[in-house]
């Protein structure tokens, strides 16, 4: 990009006017910078003026992380790039997409929240109405039941990283009116013990959520990271149920109906129940277990040299804080307890990190989460002893990440398994 | 709204976010006994709805059979509407795919899903209630173009589905009902959740 555009100039001008400069002073400026511009970086930045400000920031020319996909015309997911972000924020459009009738574009003026059934007055909330109510906001993780299946097998595949693995997993700060706001609100029947959510995109979603939940810490949530919550997450407003199973927190809300029974929609009987070794099927499997995996070093890293490294990765649980990570470096034999990053969230990812010193031989990963209930993660055969190899969704076993002694780094226990 | 009193609302709203204190010692804690004491008994914020208004979008259709819309169709009508609306996607006697695989049952009810990976599921061998046919396909299906079967044709492809799963027999009508009726080979497979946390894996 050598020469200036027409808008960046434009935009120059008017942020050094409304900076007090003359006019004069202003247009003289604006012509020097022909080779400057966000998209080329300077040998020496400090011997050049650099780039004016600008409505809209973008992320640096070489840091473009995306979305990881599969065939776009049939995919119905796409995946965080856990392995490229830091901290435990997702930005909001690196979140993760899982929908079933595609992202519906709703008119925001004519967006209503209808709460009915066992109510003393049925009501509908406009978005202005939702953003009046005492509003509220928290950090919390939203993932899907069904993340983490790549990594459910004894010969799982070896050449996937973290997102493809467990990339169903977002982390939001989310803004919102408490759903029990809104239920004292409408007078709420003490005999209601369920409340069907409904959305309005084109599976017209449904999922039947227990009344406690609602009551407890339910959100009827319209921002995300400080935004609005962006179409693929729920524009413009969704049901967030921290610690909670991510298709259960319906996007697009548009019905709540109280009533004493769940509805059974398909969502919690052909799909999002755990068939079990037993001949059973778990229903209404809504939180989400403790759950870690390493995100450094991961396939498809090499790394190359031996010394210092970081372990880094993040911990999270749908029953509250995490408490401890524990991490091996020698398939786990030894485990020995991670750093955890200040301040634990309840239902929120934890970020973990652990010094290690690798003398180049072969070396096995682990991480093994243990939330505030005592709920330790299991490794995998633990889980498919508890559940059956065939079961479906909560897939929350130990990930074995194996660095072989070229640095290259592949996911599960053995070479070739 | 006037327009005045919609910018009053803008105001209210923007003042309403610059006063609410954060909240850094407990996550979502805002509903907090010392804030609600002094919440009044209602804000008087939204709209009283009408019956119409609920009407309108209130679709559900669960086991006990309350609000199932008015209607009925025949096993010999589902197949129309099935070859028609369905077989594209879901072959032409419910096995074929290329999406989900609609019609199959186990020998004796067998229900080995979670033995091991591999078995279809399928309505006739892991769906617990037959209304949840008319429900999910009255909203979701036929996926390119949802919502647009009359009552009468979804509770006839519910017929022809449930033929198809040899559930019921070919002479079957359903309607709110027949459908809520039927009981579903694997009803009983279903368990609650009895994961609690703690120490054991479950
Ligand atoms: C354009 C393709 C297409 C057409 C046409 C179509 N479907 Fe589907 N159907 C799908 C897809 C894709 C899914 C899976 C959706 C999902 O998982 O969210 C599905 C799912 C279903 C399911 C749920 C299956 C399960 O096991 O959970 C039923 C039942 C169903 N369709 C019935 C019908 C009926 C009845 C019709 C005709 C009226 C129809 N479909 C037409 C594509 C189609």
């Amino acid at each position: 990009m050598g020469k200036i555009s027409r808008r960046t100039m434009l935009g120059a001008t008017g942020g050094l006017i409304a900076g007090g400069l003359l006019k004069t002073q202003a247009d003289a400026l604006t012509v020097a910078p022909e080779t400057a511009g966000p998209q080329v970086a300077q040998a020496d930045p400090t011997k050049i003026l650099g780039a004016p400000t600008s409505q809209l920031g973008e992320r640096a020319p070489g840091e473009q992380p995306r979305r990881v996909m599969g065939n776009p015309a049939v995919a119905a997911s796409s995946r965080t790039p856990l392995e490229q972000l830091r901290g435990i924020i997702t930005p909001a459009d690196l979140h993760f997409e899982r929908h079933h009738a595609g992202v519906p574009a709703i008119d925001p003026d004519r967006y209503e929240l209808l709460i009915h059934g066992m109510v003393d007055r049925p009501m509908t909330f406009s978005l202005a109405d939702l953003k009046r109510f005492p509003a509220e906001s928290r950090i919390g993780f939203v993932e899907c039941s069904g993340n983490g299946g790549a990594a459910y097998s004894r010969n799982a595949a070896q050449d996937r990283s973290p997102s493809q693995i467990d990339g169903l997993l977002s982390t939001s700060e989310w803004t919102g009116v408490a759903l029990s706001t809104l239920l004292r609100e409408v007078g709420l029947s003490s005999d209601a013990t369920w409340l069907l959510a409904e959305g309005g995109d084109a599976a017209v979603m449904s999922r039947s959520i227990p009344v406690e939940k609602a009551l407890d810490d339910a959100m009827i949530a319209y921002g995300q990271n400080g935004e609005a919550i962006r179409p693929a997450q729920g524009y413009p407003a969704r049901l967030h149920l921290p610690g909670w199973e991510g298709n259960a927190q319906v996007k697009w809300i548009r019905r709540l109906e109280a009533s004493d029974r769940p509805s059974m929609t398909r969502e919690e009987t052909s799909k999002y129940t755990d068939p079990l070794a037993d001949g059973t099927a778990r229903q209404f499997s809504l939180v989400m277990d403790a759950k870690s995996t390493i995100t450094f070093p991961t396939f498809p890293y090499q790394l190359p040299d031996t010394g210092w490294w970081e372990i880094r990765g993040l911990a999270w649980s749908g029953r509250g804080r995490i408490t401890r990570v524990d991490i091996t470096t020698d398939g786990g034999n030894t485990w020995v307890p991670a750093q955890l990053q200040d301040t634990v969230l309840s239902k929120c990812a934890t970020r973990f990190r652990h010094i290690w010193n690798w003398d180049g031989d072969p070396a096995l990963l682990m991480s093994r989460a243990t939330d505030e209930t005592g709920y330790v993660q299991p490794d995998l055969e633990t889980l498919m002893a508890a559940r059956g190899p065939g079961t479906s969704y909560h897939y929350n076993s130990i990930r074995p990440w194996r660095v072989e002694s070229d640095g290259r780094v592949f996911f599960g226990p053995r070479d070739g398994a | 709204m006037t327009r005045r009193r919609q910018s009053l609302l803008a105001v209210m709203t923007l003042a309403s976010f610059g006063c609410t204190p954060p909240d850094m010692s407990n996550q979502g804690g805002v509903a907090a006994a010392s804030v609600a004491a002094e919440w009044p008994a209602s804000f008087s914020i939204g709209q009283n709805a009408s019956s119409a208004q609920i009407a309108a979008i209130n679709i559900d259709f669960g086991p006990d059979g309350e609000g199932a819309p008015l209607g009925s169709g025949s096993v010999a009508e589902g197949r129309a509407v099935y070859d028609t609306r369905c077989s594209v996607c879901h072959g032409a006697t419910g096995t074929e795919g290329p999406n989900d695989r609609l019609v199959g049952r186990i020998p004796d009810d067998a229900f080995p899903f979670g033995e091991a990976r591999g078995t279809r599921r399928t309505i006739g061998n892991y769906w617990p209630y037959a209304t949840t046919i008319f429900d999910y396909v009255n909203r979701a299906m036929p996926m390119t173009a949802p919502g647009s079967l009359t009552a009468n044709e979804v509770y006839a492809v519910a017929a022809y589905i449930l033929f198809l799963n040899e559930i019921v027999p070919e002479n079957a009508v359903m309607n709110a009902q027949t459908l809520p009726a039927v009981v579903m080979p694997a009803q009983n497979r279903f368990v609650r959740d009895n994961r609690e946390g703690g120490a054991e894996v479950r």
